[in-house]
């Protein structure tokens, strides 16, 4: 197997593991853990495409990566900022509790 | 020092500052309003004074200052100011004569609550009747016109709490207004005809030689056009100036208070008519050379003044208010006054208007003196004896009467009057009119005696007139200076040395006559009011009025013709049930024509529309919005259903995002191997 197939089966482990993770926890930080390891499976792809890509020299796959991570840290920030909100209200970090923004 | 024509309208615009003022003015400020007034009044005076040095300097020329008011499609609207010596003597007569009735009213309306309004309105009057003087343009002197007629309606209905008042002030308006039409039909006329209405524009105006001879032509009914603008333009002078037929308002007129029956009644707005055909003359005169024509315009302005001199004269006799009697013998000079222009000698009846206003506001101020003093009673049955209590009163007061009566020699009026009866006498046309003036000189000798008689003389007849006594200086000061200008204002045109004639005319130099040429008309005259005096003295003087009820002696004698006179001739009743019926007929109809005509068809309109409105609310509510909601509900319920998908689950949205993930994997898997 060539190092790109072998970091792409790495990745799809890692997503695999990543959706498991989020669809199977009730915990809500648990369920955002996991996003964040589908994430970061990504993140993987990006940098094995790069690295094993046609134009290898130019910093492009890093920089999309970087900001990849600052939208994610963003973005995970936000999550943990609402579970601890409702944390507050309801007592209780069960996502199944949650349904209000049902329609 | 000179004023400039082009700073003429300073002269009008002071007073209107000071109306202003007044207008402004808080109810309280009194002093303010009347000092603003009398302040603005001097200055305008004395400006009119430098204006006629102005105009002496070359009483040939009119100076004129033309400035275009708008443009309109066919050229501009042009308005302008004139300087010649009609202007300028009028100016000074004007200013100086509501100067000193200012100061007279300060004195008479110190009593009344709206002593602020009633300054604002007199300069307001002052203000339109100079700028009438100084216009040069027939439109801008309609305007100020109308501006004097809104200040009179204004000033007569002053008390207008008194139902007497404002009926009064509506009658004098209207009255007026009739005359206007006629005025400003004459107005559009020579404005269509001449397309400018400056009197003088540098050999362009249309009081000159080349816009007259266009004027010539003949109407289809014979009359020249100059003749029948001259007449329209008259309509407006019989208005104003209180001809017959529309004599009716000025005595109606008195119900204002008395400075205002002295300044707008008898010196200065009533003889805007007599100014107006004096200004126009050119005009009024440019048919006299045609021979073929049934009628000159000044035979018309002849006869109506004739008449009018005689009328007023006549109904004067049978009057019992001190102020009516003043109000006929006003409506009876005016008359002489517009008999002189129709006789041709505009010279003379400017010189009777200038020296009128003098004499007669001295009267009027007299008169307001009296009614002052004796507690607003005007009835001079219920006067009498005040020759002792008012000694100024009564000294101006008679010296002001000898001089409208015409006492020979030493008086204003003789000389005016004389200069009047020598044109009248002179007219080549008819004698009728000379006849009418003598036959007037006689009754105004003879009312104004019983006046005299009545009022100052013998004992008092009533509570009021027992405890009059003499009014303070702000009131007989203005008397005693008319008193005397009505004695030295004959001065300035003697027969042997007519100086305002000459500056009038336009000409340099004086030309005099001996003192005495026609003496023998001038002999008739006196022995004419001696005839008069003498009467009227053997009527009401040598036998004083015994109490305030006793009979009038004339009445005695011919009581049909003295009820008549006094009911004024019926004019009144005349007009209420000709013209008044004609009115109210008119009325009656277009109240028909509003209610069921032109109502109907309002009201119909209105049916049509409010059926209309109904056929489209039930095209609205049965068809369209049927369809409208059937979709709104259709909507809504599929919403409802795709809603369902909704669960608010975090959990089911990743399990179908991964399922959806799945699929498109084994489709690209699949795909791919393709």
């Amino acid at each position: 197997m060539s190092p790109l197939q072998l970091c792409l089966v790495l990745s799809s482990l890692l997503f695999c593991v990543g959706l498991a993770g989020a669809l199977a926890r009730s915990n809500t930080i648990l369920v955002l853990l996991g996003i964040e390891l589908m994430l970061n499976a990504a993140n993987l792809n990006f940098i094995a495409f790069w690295r094993y890509g046609p134009q290898p020299a130019a910093g492009l796959g890093v920089i999309f990566v970087l900001f990849a991570i600052a939208v994610a840290a963003a973005e995970a920030a936000v999550g943990l900022a609402l579970v601890i909100a409702i944390h507050r209200h309801r007592k209780t970090v069960r996502l199944q509790d949650s349904t209000a923004l049902k329609g | 020092m000179t004023l400039a024509v082009q700073h003429l309208w300073l002269i009008p615009a002071l007073p209107l500052a000071a109306a202003a003022v007044g207008a402004l003015a808080p109810r309280s400020g009194r002093t303010l309003a009347a000092g603003a007034a009398i302040g603005a009044m001097a200055g305008s005076f004395i400006l009119a004074c430098l204006a006629l040095a102005g105009a002496l300097a070359d009483p040939a020329a009119h100076q004129v200052f033309n400035f275009a008011w708008f443009d309109l499609g066919f050229g501009a609207l042009r308005l302008g100011f004139l300087l010649d010596p009609l202007t300028a003597f009028m100016c000074v007569m004007v200013a100086f004569v509501s100067l000193l009735i200012f100061i007279f009213s300060t004195g008479y309306m110190k009593e009344d609550a709206n002593y602020k309004q009633f300054f604002c309105f007199l300069s307001l009057f002052a203000a339109a009747m100079l700028g009438l003087v100084v216009a040069n343009s027939l439109l801008l002197l309609f305007v100020c016109w109308e501006l004097v007629g809104l200040a009179s309606y204004l000033l007569i209905g002053f008390w207008f709490h008194k139902p007497s008042a404002a009926a009064a002030a509506k009658k004098a308006f209207i009255t007026t207004r009739i005359g206007d039409l006629g005025f400003l039909l004459g107005l559009l006329w020579l404005q269509d005809n001449q397309g400018t209405l400056l009197f003088y524009d540098g050999g362009a105006g249309f009081l000159e030689a080349a816009a007259l001879a266009n004027l010539s032509h003949l109407l289809p009914c014979g009359l020249a056009v100059s003749t029948a603008i001259g007449l329209l333009i008259f309509c407006g002078a019989v208005g104003k100036s209180g001809q017959f037929p529309l004599h009716v308002w000025l005595p109606d007129a008195m119900e204002g208070p008395t400075p205002v029956s002295a300044l707008i009644h008898a010196a200065t707005m009533v003889a805007a008519g007599v100014f107006l055909i004096a200004r126009v003359y050119p005009l009024m005169t440019a048919d006299q050379a045609l021979a073929n024509v049934p009628v000159h315009a000044l035979t018309v302005v002849a006869f109506i003044g004739a008449f009018t001199a005689l009328l007023g004269a006549l109904i004067a006799v049978a009057q019992n208010d001190i102020k009516r009697i003043l109000a006929f013998s006003t409506v009876s000079q005016l008359g002489y006054m517009m008999l002189a222009l129709g006789v041709g000698s505009w010279v003379a009846a400017i010189f009777h208007l200038l020296t009128h206003a003098f004499f007669k506001a001295l009267l009027f101020l007299g008169a307001g003196s009296v009614i002052h003093a004796a507690h607003h009673e005007q009835d001079i049955r219920a006067l009498g004896g005040l020759s002792k209590k008012m000694k100024v009163t009564y000294l101006t007061f008679a010296l002001g009467t000898m001089a409208l009566v015409g006492v020979p020699l030493l008086f204003s009026g003789f000389w005016s009057k004389e200069a009047i009866l020598h044109a009248a006498h002179g007219w080549r046309v008819s004698h009728l009119p000379f006849y009418a003036a003598v036959l007037g000189v006689v009754l105004t000798a003879f009312y104004n005696t019983r006046l005299m008689a009545e009022t100052f003389f013998g004992s008092p007849r009533s509570e009021n007139a027992a405890h009059a006594r003499e009014n303070g200086p702000a009131m007989t000061l203005p008397l005693v200076i008319l008193a005397a200008c009505a004695v030295l204002l004959s001065l300035v045109n003697l027969p042997s040395y007519p100086w305002l004639a000459a500056k009038l005319l336009g000409e340099q130099e004086v030309r005099g006559h001996p003192i005495f040429e026609g003496a023998g008309l001038m002999g008739l005259s006196v022995v004419l009011v001696a005839l008069g005096v003498g009467l009227g003295w053997a009527l009401y003087g040598r036998s004083l009025r015994a109490n305030s009820a006793a009979k009038d002696p004339l009445a005695v004698r011919a009581p049909g013709v003295i009820a008549a006179l006094a009911n004024r001739l019926g004019f009144d009743e005349l007009y209420a049930a000709t013209v008044g019926r004609l009115n109210a007929a008119l009325a009656t109809l277009a109240d028909v024509l509003d209610r069921f005509v032109w109502g109907g068809a309002v009201d119909f309109l209105a049916a049509l529309g409010q059926f209309t409105g109904l056929v489209t609310r039930e095209t609205d509510e049965r068809t369209l919005n049927g369809g409208f909601d059937t979709t709104s509900d259709k909507l809504r319920g599929a919403g409802q259903a795709y809603s369902q998908a909704q669960t608010g689950e975090a959990h089911g949205y990743l399990r179908t995002l991964a399922l959806g993930f799945v699929i498109l994997l084994l489709l690209v898997v699949l795909g791919g191997a393709r």
